[in-house]
């Protein structure tokens, strides 16, 4: 099968998923990414790589914070943006997904940010988008979200390095969560030899260990000496009902707190895709204390993206 | 009309058949094999030399979708398509708009397929008005208008007190009640196989054990009130042991199995296929390989297309939102050949999947050719390779999960009652 990612020449065609996506490709797209910053990792430069591009963030669900951070990384490459709330105009109309796709593509997008509620509809997009349109998908269902991994992946080789020498701790609601998918794949592809994930038996997929993980259900066992702490963000509609008797038991079981993190390896850092529950799935005194690396995400999420973009815009097809 | 079918090498399961034989046809009927019977004379002489010649292929599960599903299919697109593949008779699920659950519409549909003069339509009525698993159909009433057995289609019936009732209710009359088993609760929005595909592609999963929790309460209920079963597409492992044990205890249980699923696992919807989101849903290698054995030792009495047209609309969408079902009326015929060859069979031994043994599901004196028997004949050439390509097809249905794919086998005629219906 034909990976839908790659043009002929083997160059990123589009980014759909961090599953089979080449290692010199990942870590070209970080390399990349560092030339965004300067030499603290703060600062990032305005250049004009996507000078007379046109980017559209299509947006089939709500997210103010990732189309956001998509919008800045597109305006520092010098492109035009527009945004586009689908979720709230024509699907509602009886408008399909495929002729909201052929609309933009005859608006000349040279890029689609694509954000939807279904696994698999950055794949279908990228399907029936014209050939000189790039995808990238910025969360399928619970498929997908390879930017999230990417800027994750950044962060830990910002603070450690390397990634052979590395344990990493997934911890939370991995059924639900593309993030979740994502990671494990670039982590495995960039040689993680030890990745786990903690979480009730409610919150795993069936096969999880299939994916190449490490499977524990208690905190202080799974965080035991780990590396890196990703956490998860628990969904509202999770906390209660079926999957999760409430909140606050998932916090006393599963919430990261400073006695918790103390099983992990003194120098280890806590990663969070955001927006986070306090006091749900993360302690305020870890989130905001010394292992805590979230901050320093958003701002690498903004040169990753940047750094997709332009090898996305460089494909020769 | 007389027909006089030569040189033809004939195939009749039920006879353990494997020959060169003529076969003479009179009245709508087989008059004679090999030699003529006295004072025939052919009307038409079908040269069959390097075909062959077998039962019209009997169809357990062909959505037609009439009525209320026009825009998908036609019963004059979807019978075309049904004897371009060889099929003489065809058994309808009742999960149409509105369902099969009263006479009247029963009556319209059969009588609609009896001046189309194609293939055999066999309705199976509503097990349950509207489907809807509360109240019981009026089954004698639907059998007097010619309904053949009584199902759920794909639709639930989480209450087992009805299903109860109605399996006692059926059992009186000695119907068959045909169901898919499925745990509504435990397969509620689920689109894929609880397995390695579904975790990796983060999609909203059906555990093996919705078959079998279902499978176990409708074996239980049969042995309860000793009604006629039948199992429809069955999908896992599990499932066809279930089956096995109880076949082996002596209950009176039949079981199918869609062509999808006899080739197709989970590992084919590779990039989110929507052609391969199915009812039920395509699962593991091992569940395949199960399903092979089922059939191979007996369990599974008859492999199905599971014909389900959908238009382009429904199916170009993200995997769960397109409309579960491909066609597959045109594919029946190749895939059960494309499975006897992997499986080394014998071709009367294959073909009774597809003949002998869902005519005994119908309760039909149909699929063999025995003397005196209607001439519902296939006549198919299987050296010819022709690849399947959407708009080849005749069904108004275009999606199949095999697009593209080679096979091998193509019919040459299709006699429904000593008529020649289609010619290719």
């Amino acid at each position: 099968m034909k990976n839908p990612q790659l043009n002929s020449n083997g160059e990123l065609q589009h980014l759909l998923t961090t599953e089979g996506l080449p290692v010199k490709i990942v870590r070209d797209i970080l390399d990349r990414a560092a030339t965004f910053l300067d030499a603290d990792g703060r600062e990032i430069k305005k250049v004009p790589l996507l000078h007379g591009k046109s980017v559209f963030n299509v947006f089939f669900e709500n997210s103010t914070r990732t189309r956001t951070t998509f919008e800045i990384a597109a305006k520092r490459l010098s492109a035009d943006v527009v945004n586009l709330n689908i979720g709230s105009s024509s699907t509602s109309k009886g408008e399909t997904l495929l002729d909201t796709v052929g609309n933009l593509c005859a608006m000349h997008a040279d890029m689609f940010v694509v954000r939807h509620a279904q696994s698999g509809a950055a794949h279908f997009i990228a399907r029936h988008v014209a050939p000189d349109v790039h995808v990238i998908n910025a969360g399928d269902g619970r498929h997908a979200h390879p930017t999230q991994a990417l800027l994750d992946m950044f962060t830990i080789r910002h603070y450690k390095k390397e990634f052979h020498n590395l344990r990493v701790a997934i911890v939370g609601d991995v059924l639900h969560s593309r993030v979740a998918r994502s990671q494990i794949h670039a982590l495995s592809t960039l040689g993680v030899p030890e990745v786990r994930v903690i979480a009730p038996k409610t919150l795993l997929p069936t096969m999880v260990a299939n994916l190449g993980v490490q499977v524990y259900h208690d905190m202080a066992q799974g965080l035991r000496d780990v590396d890196v702490v990703l956490m998860l963000r628990l969904q509202h509609e999770r906390m209660q009902g079926a999957a999760l008797p409430s909140a606050q038991e998932y916090f006393k079981n599963y919430g990261l707190t400073e006695e918790k993190l103390a099983h992990a390896r003194p120098d280890a850092i806590v990663m969070h895709p955001g927006p986070m529950n306090r006091g749900i799935e993360i302690d305020s005194c870890v989130a905001d204390g010394a292992h805590s690396v979230i901050l320093s995400q958003v701002t690498f999420g903004i040169a990753v993206r940047m750094a997709v973009m332009s090898m996305l815009a460089g494909a020769k097809g | 009309m007389n027909i006089h079918i030569k040189n033809g090498r004939l195939i009749d399961p039920k006879n353990n058949l494997d020959a060169v034989q003529d076969v003479f046809i009179a009245a709508g009927r087989i008059a004679a094999l090999g030699v003529a019977p006295p004072r025939f004379a052919a009307d038409r002489v079908i040269d069959a030399s390097g075909l062959i010649v077998a039962p019209g292929l009997i169809d357990l599960a062909a959505r037609l979708r009439e009525p209320g599903y026009e825009y998908r299919a036609t019963l004059e697109s979807e019978m075309e398509a049904a004897v371009a593949g060889g099929i003489t008779s065809l058994a309808c699920p009742p999960d149409t708009e509105p369902p099969l659950d009263e006479p009247g519409l029963v009556e319209m549909l059969k009588h609609r397929a009896k001046n189309l003069n194609q293939a055999h339509v066999y309705p199976v009525a509503a097990l349950t008005s509207a489907l809807k698993g509360q109240e019981l159909t009026e089954m004698a009433e639907l059998a007097d208008a010619g309904c053949v057995a009584f199902s759920q289609a794909d639709a639930p019936l989480t209450d087992t007190r009805v299903l109860l009732r109605a399996m006692q209710y059926a059992a009186t009359f000695n119907f068959s009640v045909w169901l898919r088993p499925q745990d509504s609760f435990l397969a509620k929005n689920g689109v894929a196989h609880d397995g390695e595909v579904a975790t990796r592609c983060g999609l909203p999963a059906i555990p093996v054990c919705a078959e079998t929790i279902a499978l176990s309460t409708m074996l239980a209920l049969a042995q309860e009130t000793g009604v006629k079963l039948h199992i429809c597409r069955i999908s896992s492992a599990a499932g066809v042991e279930l089956i096995r044990a109880a076949k082996q205890q002596g209950l009176a249980v039949t079981c199918d199995v869609s062509m999808n699923h006899v080739h197709l696992s989970e590992m084919d919807i590779g990039f989110f296929d929507p052609n391969c989101h199915l009812v039920p849903p395509l699962r593991s290698l091992r569940d395949r390989a199960a399903l092979r054995a089922g059939l191979l030792d007996g369990t599974i009495d008859a492999i199905c297309s599971n014909h389900a047209p959908v238009d382009e609309d429904a199916k170009q969408l993200p995997f769960a939102e397109a409309e579960a079902g491909a066609t597959g009326l045109e594919l029946l015929l190749p895939l059960v050949l494309k499975w006897a060859q992997q499986e080394k069979l014998t071709l009367p031994g294959a073909l009774a999947k597809a003949t002998l043994q869902p005519a005994q599901i119908l309760g039909l004196d149909a699929g063999h050719l025995s003397v005196g028997a209607a001439a519902d004949v296939c006549v198919f050439d299987p050296e010819t390779y022709w690849k399947v390509e959407p708009a080849a097809l005749k069904s108004q249905g275009k999606n199949t999960p095999f697009t593209g794919l080679e096979v091998q086998g193509r019919v040459r005629y299709t006699l429904v009652d000593g008529q020649v219906v289609y010619q290719g």
